[in-house]
């Protein structure tokens, strides 16, 4: 073993985090993440919604609020009486469903994104804590997540904008109250699967610090754990948000979302049916981008999966 | 293995310098009732894993550690390296009491005793890189990055390692290999006292040879202290300069390694050592003691002797049953725990 010990370049051993190591880090992720033809595809989705989001201005052919009386319910572009000038059609006000689509993506990734990265941060924080000291702390914080889960999600949520009003930060608020639940949940569970292996031990014995052990020795093992989680959880987030709107809570008119644009769709669904179900194919999409993109980043972050 | 080596022989002749000390040492974990039982009364109960133990290890010497699964072996080491808090009794290390020192003092201390564990696969974060996994012990005492990345290199030569391997992960590697990025880990920081908790059990064959050989060229290079726990006999025999035997919690024999084998008193030691397999006619056919039925629970250990419900003596009696068995000195520094040999019956 020792004798065939390959001359290894000084220069291979001097260097640190440069750019061309990250860059290495990265092509290596992407080499094995690109095998998984779902997951490309899943990224493709999240992706193509994120930039219709951000380009909306400059991809969208009308103003998602400009109303015009007469051309209410136009049909999509390939059906009797539909013009390519509204490829999806337009609604019961006139306005073009393909553009209230591309500018509906901003509201549905804002709450998404933001919802999951607070709770996340808060979920992992406490689920860390919870799992790592145990005791009276862990139970403490699993009553509080006990109480929690007992609630409806959207009952809760519904009764907290009751209190709070609607408005984006209230949902935000909203939602966050009870999605750190989940991360906190899994990273507890698995927090406690990790701190008895011998690693930890290992790390405890030459002297680390408990912040030490949480944050760089169990942290990195149950972090692909929690990127499906989330991305799991950012699809029902989307979708929660979706509900808010749909019942006049969320995000409100004219601005434009998802979950309301299905909502009056709803009353018009058997003489204009595109206008609840282009928005609800929207939802659909993306949810299930997500998913595939979260599942694929699991695959490719593992290290123990590479090769 | 009969031979006493001339280390050993030193080591007896006169009375080496302790380097560790176990006194009085117990380690009782709680066995929680659950709700309903507490409502029905029931106490909490206690797992007696180590129940009083008193042990010195010389600086210099490999302490060989044997025992059935469950006897408290790693426990032990775990208490005495103070990986868990002890219930009662002392453990000193240089002739201080580790035992007693609050966290921010027992750091600096644990880079004096360090740890070899079993399972290579385990041991190491799948996380982390070779680097990050020798190099912490350097990292939590502040040393720079060039420093501790030329100190890893070092260490990774020493246990057979190419400097090539140091941005690997542990995934990368065979369970020898493993084990290897596991001793360097221990040894980065010039400790004097290493635990080695069956570091060759989870390894094949072939293998365990050549980890057993770098551990004993380690200790001859960096004068280390061993205490080296395994239940494969035939293992710690080679290495070791003394062997204590343990049986529920407790040790019931130490001696010299060659006094052990060549006569062992304790009846539970003659059962282990009539179970080694010898090649060739040397020491003839033996006897095999086969023991019956299995140790009792450590949560309610027996009054008396812990062997006494599988002792096959036929000098077994009343005492036996009733009165608890000292640890006593039988001469050459040939210790056991046992009325019927110590002639207290």
């Amino acid at each position: 073993m020792t004798s065939s010990t390959p001359a290894v370049n000084p220069e291979v051993l001097r260097r640190r985090w440069t750019g061309e190591r990250v860059w290495e880090a990265i092509s290596d992720f992407w080499r094995r993440f690109r095998k998984n033809r779902a997951a490309v595809a899943g990224a493709v989705v999240v992706l193509a919604v994120v930039w219709a989001g951000v380009l909306a201005p400059w991809l969208a052919p009308h103003d998602p609020t400009e109303a015009n009386f007469f051309n209410r319910f136009r049909p999509p572009a390939w059906m009797e009486g539909g013009t390519w000038e509204h490829p999806l059609g337009t609604d019961q006000l006139g306005r073009d469903i393909l553009s209230r689509i591309i500018w509906g993506a901003r509201a549905s990734l804002a709450v998404g994104g933001v919802v999951i990265g607070f709770a996340t941060v808060v979920g992992v924080a406490m689920g860390l804590v919870s799992g790592y000291y145990g005791g009276r702390l862990d139970a403490a914080i699993q009553r509080l997540v006990d109480i929690l889960l007992s609630f409806p999600y959207l009952v809760l949520a519904i009764g907290l904008m009751g209190v709070m009003g609607p408005g984006f930060v209230n949902m935000v608020l909203a939602l966050v109250y009870k999605e750190w639940v989940t991360p906190c949940r899994v990273v507890r569970g698995e927090v406690l699967a990790a701190k008895n292996q011998e690693y930890v031990e290992a790390a405890r014995a030459v002297g680390a610090s408990d912040a030490h052990i949480m944050w760089r020795e169990i942290l990195p093992n149950v972090l692909s754990a929690v990127v499906v989680v989330a991305t799991l959880r950012v699809a029902w987030v989307i979708l929660m948000e979706a509900s808010l709107s749909f019942l006049g809570l969320g995000v409100q008119p004219p601005t434009p979302a998802w979950g309301s644009m299905v909502a009056s769709g709803r009353e018009y669904i058997f003489q204009a049916w595109w206008m609840a179900t282009f928005p609800g194919l929207a939802i659909l999409v993306t949810v299930l981008g997500i998913n595939l993109l979260g599942e694929g980043l699991r695959d490719a972050l593992d290290p123990r999966l590479r090769e | 293995m009969a031979g006493v080596s001339p280390e050993a022989a030193r080591l007896q002749a006169e009375p080496a310098e302790p380097l560790v000390e176990v006194i009085g040492l117990k380690q009782h974990f709680p066995v929680r009732a659950s709700f309903a039982e507490r409502l029905l009364g029931r106490q909490t109960r206690w797992v007696r894993a180590v129940d009083g133990v008193d042990l010195t290890i010389a600086r210099g010497e490999t302490l060989g550690l044997v025992g059935e699964s469950g006897s408290g072996k790693s426990t032990l080491a775990r208490s005495i390296l103070r990986l868990y808090e002890p219930t009662a009794g002392t453990v000193r290390f240089e002739g201080r009491d580790v035992t007693a020192l609050p966290p921010r003092e027992l750091r600096p201390l644990r880079r004096k005793m360090q740890i070899i564990f079993q399972d290579p696969f385990a041991s190491l974060n799948a996380r982390r890189t070779v680097e990050q996994i020798v190099g912490l012990p350097l990292a939590i005492q502040g040393m720079p990055r060039q420093e501790i990345r030329r100190r890893v290199l070092e260490m990774l030569d020493k246990v057979g390692l190419s400097p090539s391997h140091i941005h690997r992960y542990p995934h990368q590697f065979s369970g020898g290999q493993r084990q290897r990025i596991g001793i360097a880990r221990a040894l980065v920081v010039n400790p004097a006292f290493v635990v080695a908790d069956e570091p060759v059990s989870a390894l094949d064959v072939s293998i365990q040879a050549q980890i057993i050989n770098l551990l004993q060229r380690l200790q001859a290079e960096l004068g280390l202290t061993y205490l080296f726990i395994t239940h494969d006999l035939s293992v710690v025999s080679y290495i070791s300069d003394r062997i204590a035997v343990m049986y529920l919690g407790r040790i019931v024999e130490l001696a010299p390694a060659g006094d052990l084998f060549a006569r062992p008193l304790h009846p539970y030691t003659r059962a282990l050592v009539s179970a080694v397999p010898r090649l060739g006619k040397r020491g003839g056919r033996r006897e095999r003691i086969i023991l019956e039925g299995n140790p009792p629970a450590p949560i309610d250990p027996p009054k008396g002797c812990r062997f006494y419900s599988r002792c096959f003596l036929p000098e077994k009696n009343e005492t036996c049953r009733s009165v608890d068995p000292p640890l006593a000195e039988v001469g050459g520094g040939h210790r056991v725990a046992c009325h019927a040999v110590a002639g207290t019956l």
